[in-house]
Order: C-alpha cells, then sequence, then structure tokens
C-alpha cells in the first residue's frame, strides 16, 4: 500500500467560500440627499456557514444583503456570490442566477394572500417552469419539514405569524438555493416564536453546500449564529465568532 | 404561473368585481348605445329597404334622401327606359295624402304607386290579402302599424277598431278600399304606409304637374349597375343611384344635417372615457395594490416578460368577462325592446367595435400597470 500524495490544498480544512466581497459601496440619492449606505464593505462568508449582520438602524444592512443577492447593484468594489460575478453580469443574467440560487426570508413574510400556503410555497420552482403538480408535491414536502403538513391549502391570514414565516422559510428553501438571505426574519415576532423559527432554520437550511446570510437586530436570537458581523455606518467593524459554532462541531 | 397570476386577480373579489364592472359597463355603454345608433340609421333608409329590388333609382338631381321626393315629368319614365342597358323601368310615386277616415278624423299617410302592369316595389311582406289584389278596382294595401293605430277609428265609447280588409278610407274624395294588410319597415316617418297602384296614387293626389317621384330600373344581364348609372345620368340629366348608393346617401344626409350622430357618438365615447376611468382605475390600483406581490416575484427570479405576461393574462380575463357581461346585457337589452318603438339593431361590428374598445382599455391600463411594475426595484421587498 503506497500513501496517496495529498493534495495540494486539502478542501475540508479551508471551506469553500460561498461569498467573497471587496471595496463595496453603494449610495442613494445625489447631490444633498445623498446617503453613503455602503462604505468599502469587505465580507467573506463561507459554505456551510450561518453568519448574522447586526448593527444599529441604517448603518446599510438591508442594503448590503440586497447587494449580496443580486438585487441591488453595487457602484463599486467587488462582489462574487457562489462563484458569480454579480457586478460585470447582465441584470438578465442576475435575474435568472438569483431565482435559482437565492433563497429569501422577509421581515414581513410577503406571502401572496390571494393565494394558499402551498401555491405560495411552490412559487420558486413555478417560476422556473417546474410543472405545477411536481411544484406543488415538492411544496407539501417542505411544509411537513416546517412542521405545517396539514395547512397546505389554507390561506395565509389564516395562519398566525409565526406560522407564516415558517412558510416562508419552506418557500425559501424549496428550491434548493445555495444563498439563503434573511433579513430581520424574527423581529415581528414573540421571542418564543422566534426562537422556534430560528431552531427551524438551523435544522432544514444549514447546509454543508449553502450559506446563510440573516440580519437582525434582536440579540435574543444571536446564539443561533456561526459569526456575527457588527455593521456601522455602512462598514463592518468586526467580525465575532457567534454561539452556534463555539457550541456545535462543523455540521 | 399564468395560474398565479389569474388567482392574484380574482383572489381580492371586491376589486376583481369592480374591475369587471367597470368594463361590463363600458362595454355595455358602447354596444347598447351604437346600436340603436345603428338601429335609428337603418330607419332612415327603410323604404329603400323594403323595395327590395336590388336596382337603380333614378330621381330629381337634388333628391338628398329617400323621403326628399322632387317630382318629375311623366316622360322622363319613357326616357329611361331608352338608355342603353336598361332591361326595364317603372315608376313610382312617393307622398303624402291626407286620408279621411270612417269618423271623420283625416291622417297624413306616406302612400306609394306601383307600376300598374307590374306592381313592382311592393311591400316585403303580406300579412293578410296579396299583392295582386291591388288590382282590384279602388284596392289599397294599409301597413300593418298603421291599421293598428293611427288608422283604426275609435268608438264613441272609446275602444279602438282597427282598419281591416274591406274597410273603405276617402282620399281626396275619393274611395279607397283595403285589400290587404302589410308590414314595412319602420322609417323615420311615423306616418302609416299605404300602397296603391301608380295610376291611382296619382289621381288621389292633388293635381299637380308633374306627379312621378321615381323610376325604377334594372340593368340588362351583365350591365354593371353603377356604370349603367352613369350612363342614365348622361343621358337624362336625372340622378340615378343604386339602391346601396341611395342607402348611403340618405344615411350620409341624416348623418350630416341631423343631430343624432353627434348625440350617440357622445354617449358612445362618454360610455368609453367612464369605462376606461372606472377599470382602468381599478386595474391600475389592484397592481398597485400587488405592487409587493410583484416584487417579491421580481426578487425570487420572475423575469420582464413573464411579469408582463402575468398582468396581460389578468388585464385581458378581466376584459373579455366584462366585454362578455356588456355585449350580453346589450342583447337582452335589444331582445327586451324588439317589440318596442325602439330602434335596436346589433350587427357583428358592433361586438367587433366594443370589443375593440374593451381591449384597448385593457391594454392601456395593463401597460400603465407593467410601466409601474417593470420599473419597480426589488429592493422594496426588504421593506417592513
Ligand atoms: N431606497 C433608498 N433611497 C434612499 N436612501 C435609502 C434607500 N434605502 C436605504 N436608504 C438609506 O441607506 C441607509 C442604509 O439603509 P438600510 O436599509 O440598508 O439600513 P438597515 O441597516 O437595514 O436599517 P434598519 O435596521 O432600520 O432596517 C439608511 O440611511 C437609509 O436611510
Ligand atoms: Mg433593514
Amino acid at each position: 500500500m503506497s500513501p496517496a500524495p495529498a493534495p495540494a490544498a486539502a478542501p475540508a480544512a479551508a471551506p469553500a467560500l460561498a461569498i467573497r466581497c471587496r471595496g463595496v459601496e453603494k449610495s442613494y440619492g445625489s447631490g444633498d440627499a445623498l446617503v453613503h449606505a455602503l462604505r468599502k464593505v469587505d465580507l467573506d462568508v463561507a459554505m456551510g456557514e450561518l453568519l448574522m449582520l447586526v448593527g444599529p438602524s441604517g448603518c446599510g444592512k438591508t442594503t448590503l444583503i440586497s447587494v449580496l443577492a443580486g438585487i441591488l447593484d453595487a457602484d463599486a468594489g467587488e462582489v462574487a456570490v457562489l462563484g458569480a460575478d454579480l457586478r460585470t453580469m447582465a441584470k438578465r443574467e442576475v435575474t435568472r442566477w438569483r431565482g435559482e440560487q437565492v433563497g429569501f426570508v422577509f421581515q414581513a413574510y410577503n406571502l401572496v394572500p390571494t393565494l394558499t400556503v402551498e401555491e405560495n410555497v411552490a412559487i420558486p420552482l413555478l417560476l422556473r417552469g417546474t410543472p405545477r403538480r411536481l411544484a406543488l408535491a415538492r411544496a407539501g414536502e417542505l411544509l411537513e419539514q416546517v412542521g405545517l403538513g396539514a395547512r397546505r391549502r389554507s390561506a395565509p391570514r389564516d395562519l398566525s405569524g409565526g406560522q407564516q414565516q415558517r412558510v416562508a422559510i419552506a418557500r425559501s428553501l424549496v428550491h434548493e438555493p445555495r444563498l439563503l438571505v434573511c433579513d430581520e426574519p424574527t423581529s415581528a415576532l414573540d421571542a418564543e416564536t422566534g426562537h422556534g423559527v430560528m431552531e427551524l432554520l438551523r435544522a432544514h437550511a444549514v447546509r454543508a453546500d449553502r450559506a446563510l446570510v440573516l440580519v437582525t437586530h434582536d440579540s435574543r436570537i444571536f446564539e443561533f449564529a456561526d459569526r456575527i458581523a457588527r455593521m456601522e455606518d455602512g462598514r463592518i467593524r468586526a467580525v465575532e465568532p457567534g454561539r452556534a459554532a463555539l457550541a456545535t462541531e462543523p455540521h | 404561473m399564468i395560474r398565479i397570476a389569474l388567482k392574484m386577480l380574482v383572489g381580492d373579489r371586491a376589486r376583481y368585481l369592480g374591475i369587471v364592472m367597470g368594463l361590463t359597463f363600458a362595454a355595455l355603454l358602447i354596444t347598447q348605445q351604437s346600436a340603436i345608433f345603428v338601429g335609428l340609421m337603418t330607419r332612415t333608409f327603410g323604404s329603400i329597404t323594403d323595395l327590395g329590388q336590388p336596382g337603380i333609382w333614378v330621381m330629381d338631381p337634388k333628391v338628398q334622401f329617400v323621403d326628399d321626393v322632387k317630382p318629375l315629368q311623366d316622360t322622363e319614365l319613357l326616357r329611361v327606359r331608352g338608355v342603353d342597358g336598361v332591361a326595364w323601368a317603372v315608376p313610382l310615386y312617393k307622398g303624402l295624402l291626407k286620408v279621411r277616415l270612417h269618423d271623420g278624423a283625416y291622417q297624413t299617410c306616406n302612400v306609394f304607386g306601383l307600376d300598374d302592369a307590374t306592381l313592382l316595389g311592393g311591400p316585403p311582406e303580406m300579412v293578410e290579402g296579396t299583392l295582386a289584389d291591388l288590382r282590384r278596382a279602388e284596392g289599397v294595401i294599409v301597413d300593418e302599424n298603421g291599421a293598428n293605430g293611427k288608422l283604426a277609428t275609435v268608438r264613441p265609447d272609446g275602444t279602438r277598431v282597427p282598419l281591416r280588409v274591406g274597410d273603405t278610407l276617402e282620399l281626396n274624395d275619393h274611395r279607397a278600399i283595403v285589400v290587404g294588410i302589410c308590414r314595412v319597415s319602420r322609417t323615420f316617418q311615423s306616418q302609416p304606409v299605404l300602397y296603391t297602384t301608380y295610376q291611382r296614387a296619382t289621381t288621389y293626389a292633388p293635381r299637380e304637374r308633374k306627379l312621378l317621384s321615381f323610376v325604377l330600373a334594372d340593368p340588362k344581364p351583365g350591365v354593371d349597375p353603377s356604370e349603367l348609372c352613369a350612363r342614365i345620368e348622361a343621358a337624362t340629366g336625372l340622378q340615378a343611384l343604386t339602391s346601396d348608393g341611395f342607402k348611403t346617401a340618405t344615411y350620409g344626409y341624416f348623418m350630416k344635417y341631423t343631430g343624432i350622430p353627434i348625440n350617440f357618438g357622445i354617449a358612445v365615447l362618454l360610455g368609453f372615457v367612464i369605462g376606461t376611468a372606472i377599470a382602468g382605475q381599478t386595474f391600475y390600483n389592484f397592481t398597485l395594490d400587488n405592487l409587493r406581490h410583484f416584487g417579491t416575484l421580481k426578487a425570487m427570479g420572475a423575469t420582464g416578460p413573464l411579469l408582463l405576461a402575468m398582468i396581460l393574462v389578468q388585464a385581458l380575463v378581466a376584459g373579455s368577462i366584462g366585454w362578455g357581461l356588456g355585449v350580453g346585457g346589450a342583447s337582452l337589452f335589444g331582445i327586451v325592446s324588439r317589440n318596442s318603438e325602439l330602434a335596436f339593431r346589433m350587427p357583428w361590428q358592433l361586438l367587433a367595435i366594443s370589443g375593440g374598445a374593451v381591449l384597448f382599455i385593457c391594454l392601456a391600463s395593463a401597460l400603465l400597470a407593467i410601466k409601474t411594475v417593470l420599473r419597480l426595484e426589488p429592493a422594496i421587498v426588504f421593506k417592513g
């Protein structure tokens, strides 16, 4: 038995990078109304990681995840997400990339009220042309996972806030995106319900081939982070390990 | 996603109803008003339609429409007959004469005098008796509406007795016997219609130098009617029109010199404008209310063309339903008013016109909505 030569870079030692930002700038408006929302942001997020973005209101958290998810164009800098160089891609390409690679969870859930719960969950699949029957079946599976299998045919308004956010999580995962962005997913919920939503996210969304970026100012859920990036006035001030990383082995 | 788009549209009952009602209202008003308009316009040339014969009308050059009679000399008939290509030509008397009823009352009637030999130009439909009965001495044929209405006699106790076959009338001191009852198209003239022979009509009519109203002619086989008209005009100095041409001229006269088209034009336009305002406004509001959801779809990867298709489908479905209901409502109106005095005609062209108008309303409001949605920054989805 001759030992195989060791590879130059062991993948286990350095997990693949999901997001790499360098010198990202973004401002809104012009003249007197000019607002520098992002001032030279550098950020790396690894695959398999849940990174939380925290900081005071107006510091640029939402702007940053919008840039990362490809729904807002940066003014300057380098934005490489899941191997795609977003700043050089055409708008159409970015739209398609987003539809396939990114899942969203919003503070306001953003479920379409006139559709059933399962139809809402199926939307990302329907958008890429998956046949309705298949899409609904897959949506049903996801709803089972988030504990709402029995409510597939309900209208969103008949569910509680926590349940609606679980539906939104099912929707964000149904097409198996490799990046999940969540903006204040627990802010509209009470502590206990928010806790449940985060447990659900950690249990079903965190995977070795997926990165999560979650914006929050809810310190009660910091314990679910692998790392926490603190933002202030358009800059990232510090990145600290979160309690989830300390408490558990890498998944 | 088209199905999703439709559920988005239909899901909001109140708003959906608003959109559809607006479109229904627009379609109804446009169709119904134009149908009445078309009906009225058809009446203007009712006498030409009744004549049936797809022939040629020869008349004084100054005649502008069918009820505008300017008598010709009897000799003009012979001159028309002499034109090359004319198969036959017959005289027609058309004039308003006073009829004295049984009870002594007078009633003005629209009297047609038909060529004695051929009786060409008779009523389109007989209810009682035949056209040939006109050959009987003193015979006249009366139209149904006139017989039951203005020509009916009123008994002292107030009951109305319709004019019947066998009854007598008096025209300018000449006796006339009713030998038949016919049905005619309604015209703008509300007088009863009376048919008799040309000879008899000229005896009923007040003594005048000229009594010939029109010469009706027909081209020989293979002769083009409009060409023959030109030839007749050149040969006689009279005006010659095909019956379609005469209809157009009559209808054109009413279009030009009466307020009818303007009145209906305004009503139709009003329907269009109000419909556009209501439907366009509600549809646009519907889109605005759904802006967050369109933004969410956009964030999740919906492309511009897909959103466009979704909004178009929403608009077109609402449009089709609204148009269907509107046109259905207008037809219902037509059926209900079938036996009334109201003029109502709904040829397929009207459906096409109201369909086009509704389509325009839908596309216009969809376009407005699409513009807003396409401009939408998907980043709004993160707003609380
Ligand atoms: N569309 C916009 N037009 C102009 N200014 C904007 C716009 N969106 C955000 N801003 C400004 O950019 C800055 C960063 O906004 P952003 O929404 O990223 O902050 P945030 O950290 O998410 O705040 P919050 O915790 O309140 O959600 C703020 O000063 C905000 O007012
Ligand atoms: Mg924010």
